[in-house]
């Protein structure tokens, strides 16, 4: 009888501790509904509702032999960056159309790319489970891909990459489930950041005071918010029904936007802890690959994998309009750094710029 | 029919939700009371039951889901690109028409949450009977494929030739009628599935996730720090939603005159008119600049720091109030933070130095709790040993100093002299396009930048903001 009890079934243990972990999940709901005393479309009742605003394509980037999966804008205000499933990164200048800079990458599908703060350099990775710097040179006959630095080293491909306040690091979240922070000028990894149960296919940097903090979203559902210094998940959030393509932050800093395969995008306030807004039409069946917020918050712009764009009205929760032009799916979205224009770069092998 | 026996595989099929709700749709699409009414359709000289018009499809679609017709006409073509719905006239073109022209739906049988990914060997015994039928006059194309087939799956062809022979007499002992709608169903889930080259492939998806790849393992260590993470979620402090809520209101209304994609923005935005002049009036060397770019700096504190300019303008009230240092000194911790690794021990010594050391030229005023810490931390640097301290002179400025400088002259002053730019004038002739300026690379501007700074000696009040 002792030997049986004492003979620990390693299945049963991990059981038991999923069942556990479940239950707190549910009363960690409970608790959040407690404080949940309004919704927010009944505190957006009083405001007016929004005009119709014209919205249209007023630049398109041709010029990617294959479907472009990310881009990313320059602080300059006018120059982006844009990476394609053919190992192609092209660094535009919008305003005119023209391309400064190419560069081969020596994998296919490179799913992620950023521009340096300082416009000196951009960062791209894919399925090389790599994220390489390039700075960028001036001079035409250089050639770009000489001077690329390996960075970050992940077990599996690079869904995003961005750059924090300075050139000097990198966040960079991967399939292997991971995301991390690197030093680029020495390819060392500062922190890594552990607890989703899949592939994580997007982060944020948050515009705090501090600027401490990042959200992720991944496969597994979860969008989770994690503190750089320390590595931990501060707080996470699981409500979607599917993978979470796309995470970014409200302008403020105090809530955080994500747009999901199961055809929603969700409004998540951090101090609220909890979901607390769903923008979903029964017309809309395909998955939102890419969301950002205009400069006021008040819009939500989202990239959908049936080619369209949605523009909701944060507040309201209600769908201003639709944007038709794309003819394969949006693959990413972002609103320009001042929200004069904001770009979608679709399978299509183009990037709009809408304003 | 081809008995299909490939197994799905869960993890696909978890990936496509989408299939489920156009699977929804499909069938209130064929309720007998709410759907669409269906009638037969003439082929040829054939009559085809159970058909609808592009119209009726778009039609339901307006009326039931309260959308445009632009609107209605794109749902309804991904399910034709999906093989939900397939046309008859010309099963070729995959497209929906808002006319006349007949479409049916496609039998559960080929659904794409039933049968995908499409078999190899199914296309082979769908190629070879086409082959039979028409006796070797195959489309190029599909000749190929069948070529290709045929030598990579060598070894069953005997099994597919007899599978073909098998399902063609089968068919000829049906009525025409059904022969012909089974002929145009099999065709259909072909095209969506084997697209000819040169269309569309709709059904691609991208890179493969939740991989056997995925290095997550779903152990006991795992399920543990969940546990935890839990538990420490479910003490901590919430704050009513209608608090939350309501700041956003606050938040949007406060911003949306600064909102160019709502509002517009003075004098035009560039991308709409091709003029640049906002963004040389929004720039950061600019002379005088807009009154709602001063405006924003009473917003909140940040506003003020994250905008070079007003960081200056802060500067110079500092200085009037000899607490200059305190700005200084949070720009070298912001330095330290997002520098370099390899620079931070000689950095942190540097600002030690300048602002903390007993004496220091620039010797700012921390309470001696935090000091005595970060002094204590300072024998080991790291990038986040000056943290407590900055936060400590960040939240003095912006308790103290930061509202003293709204009320202050010097910012007043700013205020009452910005400029509010005129709107330009629409052209005359709005289809001249004005000509569109390129503008100097940021590259560039930091190449000149280090070139001048090589000559002088940085020193950490450069702090690392956009060099822009």
């Amino acid at each position: 009888m002792a030997s049986q009890e004492e003979s620990s079934q390693p299945s049963d243990t991990l059981t038991t501790l999923k069942t556990e972990s479940e239950t707190l999940k549910t009363k960690l709901e409970e608790e959040r509904a407690k404080l949940h005393d309004v919704e927010l479309h009944q505190v957006a009742e009083k405001i007016e509702a929004l005009g119709q605003f014209v919205i249209k394509t007023r630049r398109t980037l041709k010029g990617h032999g294959n479907k472009v999966l990310c881009m990313d804008w320059c602080k300059d205000k006018r120059r982006i960056v844009s990476s394609s499933q053919d190992g192609k990164v092209i660094v535009w200048d919008a305003f005119t159309t023209n391309k400064e800079h190419a560069v081969t990458m020596p994998c296919t599908w490179v799913m992620a790319c950023a521009y340096a703060p300082s416009g000196c350099a951009v960062a791209c990775g894919g399925l090389d489970n790599k994220c390489s710097v390039y700075p960028l040179s001036l001079d035409k006959n250089e050639n770009l891909a000489a001077k690329k630095k390996s960075v970050a080293m992940h077990t599996n491909y690079l869904s995003a990459c961005c750059f924090t306040n300075s050139d000097m690091q990198i966040l960079t979240s991967s399939g292997d489930g991971t995301c991390a922070l690197w030093d680029v000028e020495s390819g060392q990894m500062l922190q890594s950041f552990h607890g989703h149960a899949a592939d994580v296919l997007c982060l944020d940097l948050a515009p705090s005071e501090t600027g401490n903090t990042f959200v992720s979203g991944g496969c597994d559902k979860k969008a989770c918010v994690w503190d750089m210094r320390t590595g931990q998940c501060i707080q996470s959030f699981e409500t979607h029904e599917s993978d979470i393509n796309s995470v970014r932050y409200y302008p403020s800093g105090d809530a955080f936007a994500s747009g999901s395969d199961d055809a929603t995008c969700r409004l998540y306030d951090l101090r609220a802890d909890r979901e607390v807004a769903i923008y979903s039409k029964e017309s809309i069946i395909f998955g939102a690959s890419s969301v950002d917020f205009s400069f006021s918050g008040r819009l939500l712009f989202g990239g959908y994998n049936d080619y369209t764009i949605n523009v909701w009205d944060v507040l309201k929760g209600t769908r201003m309009s639709i944007l038709f032009g794309h003819e394969n799916r949006v693959s990413t979205l972002r609103v320009s750094p001042d929200g004069t224009a904001f770009c979608s770069g679709s399978w299509d092998n183009t990037l709009r710029i809408w304003a | 029919m081809t008995i299909n026996t490939l197994s799905q595989d869960g993890v696909q099929r978890q990936q496509m939700p989408c299939l489920t709700k156009m699977e929804r749709m499909i069938i209130s699409m064929q309720d007998p009371d709410m759907g669409i009414k269906l009638r037969n359709q003439r082929l040829l000289i054939t009559v085809i039951p159970h058909a609808m018009t592009g119209v009726d499809i778009v039609e339901w679609l307006i009326k039931k889901f309260s959308i445009s017709d632009e609107e209605a006409l794109h749902v309804g073509q991904l399910f034709i690109k999906y093989g939900y719905i397939y046309p008859l006239k010309e099963p070729r073109n995959l497209i929906l028409k808002a006319d006349d022209s007949s479409y049916r739906f496609q039998t559960p049988y080929y659904w794409m949450s039933t049968r995908w990914p499409a078999s190899e060997l199914d296309y082979a015994i769908y190629l070879a009977k086409k082959n039979i039928r028409k006796q070797g006059e195959l489309i190029e194309y599909e000749k190929e494929c069948y070529n290709a087939l045929h030598k990579r799956i060598n070894h069953t062809w005997d099994f597919v030739v007899m599978q073909a022979r098998e399902q063609l007499r089968a068919s000829k002992q049906r009525r025409k009628a059904d022969r012909i709608v089974l002929e145009c169903q099999e065709q259909a889930y072909w095209l969506v599935n084997r697209p000819p080259p040169g269309t569309q492939d709709s059904i691609d998806h991208g890179p493969e996730r939740r991989t056997m790849n995925t290095r997550v393992q779903l152990n006991a260590e795992f399920y543990k720090k969940e546990i935890e993470h839990n538990r420490i979620s479910l003490a901590r402090n919430r704050v009513k939603s209608s608090i939350c809520l309501e700041s956003y209101v606050k938040y949007c209304e406060q911003y949306q005159p600064h909102d160019p994609i709502m509002q517009g923005c003075l004098p035009s935005n560039p991308w709409i008119t091709d003029d640049i002049m906002f963004w040389n009036m929004t720039s950061e060397t600019v002379a005088l600049p807009t009154k709602l770019r001063v405006e924003r700096w009473s917003f909140c504190f940040m506003e003020l720091l994250n905008d070079p300019m007003g960081r200056k303008e802060f500067l110079t009230y500092l200085e009037k109030e000899f607490s200059a240092e305190n700005l200084c000194f949070w720009q070298a911790c912001e330095d330290v933070r997002h520098g370099e690794t390899a620079k931070i021990p000689e950095k942190v010594d540097e600002v030690y130095k300048q602002f903390l050391a007993p004496g220091a030229s620039r010797w700012v005023n921390i309470d001696s709790k935090t000091m005595e810490k970060t002094l204590e931390g300072l024998k080991r640097p790291h990038r986040f040993v000056l943290d407590d301290a900055q936060m400590h002179i960040y939240f003095l400025m912006k308790k103290d100093s930061y509202p003293r400088y709204l009320k202050s002259e010097l910012y007043k002053n700013l205020l009452a002299r910005a400029i509010v730019p005129q709107e330009t004038k629409k052209s005359v002739f709005p289809f001249m396009r004005r000509q569109r300026h390129s503008s100097p690379s940021p590259a560039l501007a930091t190449q000149t930048a280090e070139d001048d700074g090589k000559a002088k000696n940085s020193n950490s009040n450069s702090g690392t903001a956009s060099r822009l």
